[in-house]
């Protein structure tokens, strides 16, 4: 059985958990705001202003890494170290070690977009950064291991909570993936330059191997860690049931690792790599949706808290989205609509679902539940959660519509042929009719941003407040 | 060791991995919804969270 002593808050190191929280909101007002600019450089190619640091293809890898690593990685940080702590009902282990992993990984996040903007990349997507970043990414990684499995064998409660498993398994796996994906061979030692340990379709599902399951663990297991722990305290309620919750640790876990190959339908990778991908990535909506339905059950006998409680709201809408995802994600990894929406808008859409709707909502409940506890202080506005709600909620939709329609139409453009057989658009014509549609993302996009920026004046609001 | 060829050949290794892989997830099931002891036992960590509400 569960025991039920606890120690003194005192005790808990909130210290690391603030600084990693405070550059969580600095991210995402960064990375976001690098995503609305190079969202209407698409619509507006001008935007460029032909300056070579400033074009798309420098800035999307400034954008992802910002928002995957800058924003979501921080609040990993910060949710994982206050999680353990607080389940394990013990304070972190190796304080000096958590420290380098706040200064380590915030050196990675800018290092990283200023190699991006200088030009220098491995080519790799979500994995842009060269060698010496990867190296020091790597030295990173193991310190906060060592800090979170320390911290779990040195716990007073005997169980240990799911949500540490999943927070535990994104950190082993994002190791192993981080690892393979960047064998490469620098060129020289004072060079950024490395070639490829891998090559041809070796090296692509290699890549796709990492990219999915970077997806899986760092943008899903962990979240749900987050989930498990910010979805019962805020309810007030334990989860609706906690053998779904081990069931659905492990069905996802080892799910998720077969999928990658679906990034790779019709290409040089053998057919059945390609089928076996697409088998796992269906079964893998069992687990994610019994996770989602054990997220949401968790409110059963108090739903009147999504009339009441606007950070309950953010926590069940990222639910809802984690759910829409995790279908629309097996039914694009089927061979056939993979050939329509594959090389589309529609996947950008599908990402932003997951990225917008179920990583950064999840983020912002729980960060509006933890910030008060670790400043010991209240929410400065109520209000301005729920603004902040309505404006994240109406981007999304805007965003993902605006997604659908123009990947749809892509697809149907690019495959369309007149009565000679030859193609019927030519692939500027299929741009120029996206043009609408890229503008209305610009424009989901700067909703989304604004509702951060609402977030960041409620929560400085907030911690100057507070009595730390 | 000839015995151990039989294991590079996928249409021995993929039935194998089904069986292997099938079976453990009989076994995870059978241990979270097989006995009533255990299950109460497992539900009652779920409280974990809410037990420093307090602090």
């Amino acid at each position: 059985m569960a025991t039920t002593s606890t120690i003194n808050k005192e005790q808990y190191d909130y210290d690391i958990i603030r600084k990693f929280t405070i550059m969580t909101l600095v991210w995402g007002v960064v990375g976001m705001l690098v995503g609305v600019y190079i969202a209407s450089e698409l619509a507006f190619p001008v935007l460029n202003f032909d300056i070579p640091y400033i074009t798309f293809g420098r800035l999307r890898p400034v954008h992802t890494g910002a928002v995957i690593f800058g924003f979501g990685g921080s609040a990993l940080f910060a949710t994982s170290y206050y999680v353990v702590q607080r389940t394990c009902q013990t304070p972190l282990f190796a304080k000096g070690l958590a420290n380098f992993t706040f200064w380590g990984w915030q050196a990675v996040i800018v290092f990283a977009a200023l190699g991006d903007v200088m030009g220098h990349t491995q080519g790799r997507e979500y994995a842009e950064m060269e060698w010496p970043i990867d190296l020091l990414i790597e030295v990173v990684w193991v310190a906060y291991l060592v800090v979170f499995v320390g911290t779990l064998m040195r716990r007073k409660q005997p169980h240990i909570y799911v949500a540490n498993w999943f927070y535990l398994a994104f950190i082993l796996a994002t190791a192993l993936l981080h690892t393979f994906n960047n064998l490469a061979v620098p060129v020289s030692l004072f060079s950024m330059k490395s070639y490829s340990l891998f090559s041809g379709a070796q090296d692509a599902m290699t890549q796709w191997w990492y990219g999915h399951n970077a997806v899986g663990f760092f943008l899903t297991a962990a979240f749900l860690g987050m989930m498990y722990y910010f979805v019962p305290k805020q309810a007030g309620r334990p989860v609706y049931s906690y053998r779904l919750s081990v069931l659905h640790f492990w069905a996802l876990v080892f799910m998720y690792m077969w999928a990658g190959a679906h990034h790779l339908h019709w290409t040089a990778i053998p057919d059945w790599t390609s089928t076996l991908a697409a088998t796992f990535s269906i079964m893998l909506l069992l687990p994610s949706w019994g996770g989602m339905v054990n997220g949401i059950l968790t409110l059963s006998g108090a739903w009147d808290k999504m009339r009441t409680d606007p950070i309950m709201r953010f926590l069940i809408v990222a639910l809802s989205f984690y759910g829409m995802s995790t279908f629309e994600g097996p039914m694009m990894s089927l061979k056939d609509v993979n050939a329509l929406s594959h090389y589309t808008d529609w996947t950008v859409g599908h990402v932003h679902s997951g990225a917008l709707g179920w990583v950064a909502m999840v983020s912002f409940g729980s960060l509006y539940h933890l910030i008060p506890k670790l400043w010991n202080t209240q929410t400065y506005s109520n209000r301005l959660i729920n603004v902040h709600f309505w404006l994240a909620t109406i981007g999304i939709l805007l965003y993902i519509t605006a997604m659908w329609i123009s990947g749809i139409m892509q697809g149907l453009m690019w495959r369309a042929f007149d009565d000679f057989g030859n193609l019927q658009y030519s692939f500027i014509e299929s741009v120029a009719a996206a043009h609408n549609l890229y503008v209305m993302r610009a424009i989901g996009g700067l909703f989304f941003l604004s509702g951060m920026v609402v977030m960041v004046y409620n929560m400085t609001k907030t911690i100057r407040s507070g009595k730390v | 060791m000839d015995w151990i060829l039989w294991f590079t050949k996928f249409e021995n290794t993929k039935p194998l991995a089904l069986v292997i892989f099938f079976a453990v997830f009989c076994g995870v099931v059978f241990y979270l919804y097989g006995n009533k002891n255990r299950s109460e036992k497992l539900e009652s960590y779920k409280n974990i969270p809410l037990q420093d509400d307090d602090n």
